[in-house]
């Protein structure tokens, strides 16, 4: 497999009104890795994700994709944040849209692809994720789960080379976590690089190639995942798994 | 029973009002449209935040705004003489309509298009989808039911609003209740007058409202 360094950020810093968000941030990320991001609520999980597609700007830092500057005031960073997939805790999906014109929408208008062969594509992503029969339907019309595999379909259509998926089944009901997680499960075995922040442990440890444990807008551990859930190394990991699991 | 030069001046006076409320509201959204958006994405929250831009534009639709409308309809009527020719009769009247609605405009629209849930905007954008593309494919998109309801408002208002025009001329069966019914004490002709607006309203309320209910594909 390519090994290739995909993403990474250097010495990065943000403040919301002057209170430290993230706080020397550095990540590395090989193409075709699975990267899981930990950490108590408010740690900047979040915030880093979208600091790392631009849509939030970094105080201090460097964040480059494949060799390409991130940065929200460039004029490249539409291009950019085209090879970013990203999908949201509330999937976001366009809600006077059917299922498959929120798939293609943005093929179609931003990536200037032909409707049919977006289409095309679109069809047999819901095929694989399962929802060939809700093309037609309308966002809530749909389940949470369903609503979140689609949502993961619209990212991939753009063939993203990198994966950004942000506490993705965090709003749902436990029983339809699972249908989400398999697709995403999926995607890992097929070598797709992806950026995970996550509640589920067990799904961390499943899909994770290296787990990062964050707390405080800072980087704490981060280890393979035996080595994050067997040995943790500070007292503050420590403490987090053990309020993690009942 | 009116006669039927009474019904003939009726029928014109439905067709004035609905000829000044129509075109005074196509006008009206033509300039208050894009003003409308740009209010949206210059706010502080918006797509494209500035200050300055958000400034001007915000104070000169509040200005346009606080003036009542019938100062407006007399303040304007040497600048409706010089753009139509004259200052009285429906087309005179679509001036004043237009610049007192247009400002109304922007803020309908603006409320409209901020009621668009943050979080779709943000996903488009990390699609890579410029600002143009997200007022366009998204904002004005999923913004449509509400801006449809904003339109049905506003059509209503200037409905009101071309009725007051009568007091100085201004055609349409406003124009005709001041006349006969004010004028001339003929109250048969104003409430029928009268009548005839509340039908009319009611008439671009239920049309408003049809149009926005096929529209909003939010609910089951």
């Amino acid at each position: 497999m390519d090994k290739r360094e995909l993403l990474s950020a250097e010495h990065v810093y943000k403040y919301f009104d002057g209170t430290p968000i993230l706080q020397d941030i550095n990540l590395k990320i090989k193409s075709g890795e699975v990267v899981v991001i930990i950490g108590p609520s408010g740690c900047g999980k979040s915030t880093l994700l979208r600091c790392l597609n631009g849509l939030e700007k970094i105080a201090e830092g460097k964040i480059e994709l494949d060799g390409d500057m991130v940065d929200p005031a460039s004029k490249e960073i539409c291009r950019l944040r085209e090879r970013i997939g990203m999908v949201f805790q509330s999937y976001e999906l366009f809600p006077h849209k059917t299922i498959l014109d929120n798939i293609t929408l943005a093929p179609i208008k931003v990536q200037k692809r032909k409707r049919t062969e977006a289409e095309e594509e679109a069809l047999k992503l819901l095929e694989r994720i399962g929802l060939s029969a809700h093309k037609d339907k309308r966002p809530s019309q749909l389940s949470g789960g369903q609503k979140q595999r689609v949502a993961i379909a619209r990212a991939l259509i753009m063939h993203p080379e990198l994966l950004l998926l942000d506490e993705i089944t965090a709003a749902l009901d436990p029983e339809m976590v699972r249908e989400v997680l398999e697709v995403v499960l999926d995607l890992a075995k097929e070598g797709r690089t992806m950026l995970i922040v996550t509640h589920e442990m067990a799904f961390a440890r499943a899909v994770a190639d290296r787990i990062i444990f964050m707390d405080e807008g800072r980087i704490i551990e981060e280890g393979t995942p035996e080595r994050i859930f067997e040995a943790p190394e500070t007292e503050r990991l420590q403490r987090f798994l053990d309020n993690m699991s009942f | 029973m009116p006669d039927e030069k009474t019904v003939q001046m009726l029928l014109e006076g439905i067709r004035d009002t609905l000829y000044m409320t129509l075109t005074s509201t196509a006008l009206a959204y033509l300039l208050g449209l894009p003003l409308g958006i740009l209010l949206t994405l210059s706010r502080k929250d918006g797509l494209k935040p500035n200050r300055v831009i958000y400034g001007i534009l915000g104070t000169v639709c509040n200005t346009v705004r606080s003036v009542p409308f019938l100062i407006l309809l007399i303040v304007l009527i040497p600048f409706t003489r010089a753009l139509v020719g004259r200052s009285y009769g429906s087309t005179a009247t679509i001036v004043p309509l237009v610049i007192c609605a247009a400002p109304y405009v922007a803020r309908v629209v603006e409320a409209s298009l901020n009621e668009v849930d943050p979080g779709v905007i943000e996903a488009a954008r990390a699609m890579g989808a410029s600002n143009l593309q997200i007022v366009f494919r998204v904002l004005l998109v999923e913004g449509k039911t509400s801006l449809l309801a904003g339109a049905t408002i506003t059509t209503g208002i200037l409905l009101g609003y071309s009725a007051m025009s009568g007091t100085v001329g201004g055609g349409g069966l406003g124009d005709i209740a001041v006349r006969y019914g004010y004028y001339r004490w003929q109250t048969d002709i104003m409430v029928i007058t009268v009548v005839l607006l509340i039908v009319i309203f009611q008439l671009i309320q239920s049309f408003g409202n049809g149009i926005v209910k096929l529209t909003d594909h939010r609910k089951r």
